[in-house]
């Protein structure tokens, strides 16, 4: 019987089995951010235990409240820039060079198909898009990673998701995982992988498959997975082509963690999206998704494009093209938060960011801050905001707050109307 | 031995997600004693006030499915571990809440639908308490004058964390 891709990760870094069906995994990379990991060392520097395991391995960035907004927020990112030079973390990416963890990590370079990569963040399977077995874990598991390189988990059975057809004009990445998550609901993969594969993910770009594995755990997810090849080596080739004669060989070494043809999945979904239309959530829950022809017209104070899911360049390319020309609504406040510096830099360059802020937008430096409601951009009570994050519980972005998750064509085009408006008309 | 359970608080409702057990703006908090006086704060169930005496008086959570979903933030569990709730019964988990219970050495108890429909029969009274024995398996329901027992699946390794202590004592003497 063949393997699927996590599977064949799981074997290749078994440290472990302490128990059936308990699998202890040696860590390739472990990230740390400035919210979930000071409680870590706090508690490492409470047991006499300040050490790391590798400080090639760990990687860490102040993103979620930068600059730091009061206090309390400064105390967490001195913890951690504290630490990361007292251990001389050289992967630290503090104010100036810092942005979204799972846009910033992905841009070094630092994540390899066939990894295993932890951090205390639940949208850490974004990291999957790469062909690596990456899951969000909590501030205890994240400790012992630091410590010992380590990592417990249950093995995971894995769904595929074949993405058949093509995606229609005006329909994107998100519109394509909403309609997964939709499909599976919030628990349907729990203890699952998410393998997604089939004609339009192989024609993705990585940003689109960092899109997709992003919400895995929206639907209960440990982690998303794409089959690396040769859209991955083009991504990865400034970092690895020391290590290649040619793309080729690099496209043959890491398609051995493709999942084997004949590998045994708990699940197979076959979806054809060719007559999928954009997107966009109506409740509190990632899985309550409608048409956005059904939901257009309500109104909306805050249009919010940003964060690990919908930050990065192609979805400013997207956004732009809609806005380009345009005012957004007066009704209506437009936030942009490109997810890393460089994102920023590059939409510069390009224009998109004059494109942008001509049309009424505030341009943010890059952080998580207005997607969990913690910074830059929280909902006042009763304000409801269309967004390029990836969660819609309530008060997420703010207490008493309504968030609306959906494209960044489509929150450009809301942003025009000062509503929920369908993107295909401005395209 | 540690003892697991107490006086039971009912949730009854599905999907009960982190921000509900503990709101992002806390996530400034250093320690995990700061977090005690926000338990279950954005939480809106009929009935429940978060700030009541019965929230605050609870040992043990029972609750639907999937509680737990969202974020990975292990200020979730540390909330009810401060409070002196170190037992969640529900009929799933989402996966990281469930290893940050087990990895803290608290308990995280899944049961069958018909089984959690039967501790919902206590909800109604005042006195409802549970007590949870890990190393067995079992747990005990009681009040309104009644009194019942149910075994409950836990995987071995889970056991272990909890009567380690938690993960980080666990894997620094095995690691």
């Amino acid at each position: 019987m063949g393997m699927t891709t996590a599977q064949k990760i799981f074997a290749a870094h078994l440290v472990d089995e302490p128990f059936a069906g308990t699998k202890v995994l040696g860590i390739d990379v472990v990230m740390c951010h400035e919210i979930t990991t000071p409680i870590a060392i706090a508690d490492l520097m409470a047991r006499g235990k300040d050490r790391v395991f590798d400080n090639t391995k760990i990687k860490a960035v102040i993103d979620h409240v930068t600059p730091s907004k009061d206090s309390k927020t400064a105390t967490q990112a001195k913890m951690l820039r504290d630490w990361a030079r007292r251990h001389d973390i050289k992967d630290f990416f503090d104010i100036g060079a810092n942005g979204v963890c799972h846009a910033l990590f992905p841009e070094k370079g630092f994540i390899r198909p066939g990894n295993t990569v932890i951090m205390g963040d639940s949208h850490t399977c974004t990291h999957g898009a790469f062909g690596a077995f990456a899951a969000g874990v909590g501030t205890t598991d994240l400790e012992v990673g630091i410590l010992k390189g380590v990592c417990a988990f249950r093995e995971p059975k894995t769904i595929r998701i074949n993405l058949n057809g093509t995606l229609p004009k005006g329909v994107y990445a998100k519109d394509a995982i909403l309609r997964v998550i939709g499909e599976l609901t919030v628990n349907g993969a729990t203890d699952r992988v998410i393998e997604f594969g089939g004609p339009i993910v192989d024609a993705m770009t990585m940003e689109s498959r960092m899109t997709l594995c992003n919400m895995a755990i929206e639907a209960g997810g440990t982690s998303g997975i794409c089959a690396p090849d040769r859209v991955t080596v083009d991504y990865l080739w400034p970092f690895i082509s020391d290590s290649f004669a040619s793309k080729e060989a690099a496209v043959a070494e890491y398609s051995k963690w493709a999942s084997d043809a004949d590998a045994e999945y708990d699940k197979v979904i076959d979806l054809d999206l060719s007559t999928l239309t954009p997107l966009c959530t109506f409740g509190y829950k990632p899985d309550q998704v409608k048409s956005i022809d059904e939901m257009a017209g309500q109104p909306v104070d805050q249009v919010y494009l940003g964060s690990c899911t919908n930050g990065r360049l192609e979805d400013l390319r997207v956004a732009a093209q809609i806005l380009k020309g345009k005012k957004i609504a007066p009704t209506v406040r437009g936030i942009l938060s490109p997810a890393t510096p460089q994102i920023y830099k590059d939409a510069v360059a390009e224009g998109l960011i004059q494109i942008f802020m001509d049309a009424g937008f505030c341009v943010t430096n890059p952080t998580c801050g207005a997607c969990l409601g913690m910074s830059n951009g929280v909902l006042a009570e009763g304000e409801v905001c269309a967004s390029t994050t990836n969660r819609n519980f309530m008060g997420r972005m703010g207490k008493g707050g309504m968030v609306h998750l959906l494209s960044p064509a489509t929150a450009a085009a809301s942003a025009i109307e000062g509503k929920l408006a369908d993107p295909r008309k401005y395209l | 031995m540690k003892t697991f359970g107490g006086p039971a608080l009912f949730l009854d409702r599905s999907d009960i997600n982190t921000d509900e057990i503990i709101p992002a703006k806390y996530l400034t908090e250093i320690t995990k004693e700061d977090l005690k006086p926000y338990l279950l704060e954005d939480l809106k169930l009929p009935g429940f006030d978060p700030k009541s005496d019965k929230t605050y008086g609870a040992g043990a959570v029972v609750t639907r499915a999937n509680f737990g979903c969202g974020s990975s933030r292990e200020h979730a569990p540390w909330v009810f571990e401060v409070n002196g709730i170190n037992v969640v019964i529900a009929q799933s988990f989402a996966r990281i809440f469930r290893q940050n219970m087990f990895n803290c050495g608290m308990a995280a108890i899944e049961l069958s639908p018909e089984k959690i429909d039967q501790l919902f029969t206590y909800a109604g009274s005042a006195d409802a308490s549970i007590e949870v024995d890990v190393a067995n398996s079992t747990l005990t329901i009681k009040g309104g004058g009644r009194e019942e027992s149910m075994q409950f699946d836990i995987s071995p390794f889970d056991k272990a964390l909890v009567l380690a202590g938690g993960w980080v004592d666990y894997a620094d003497s095995k690691y």
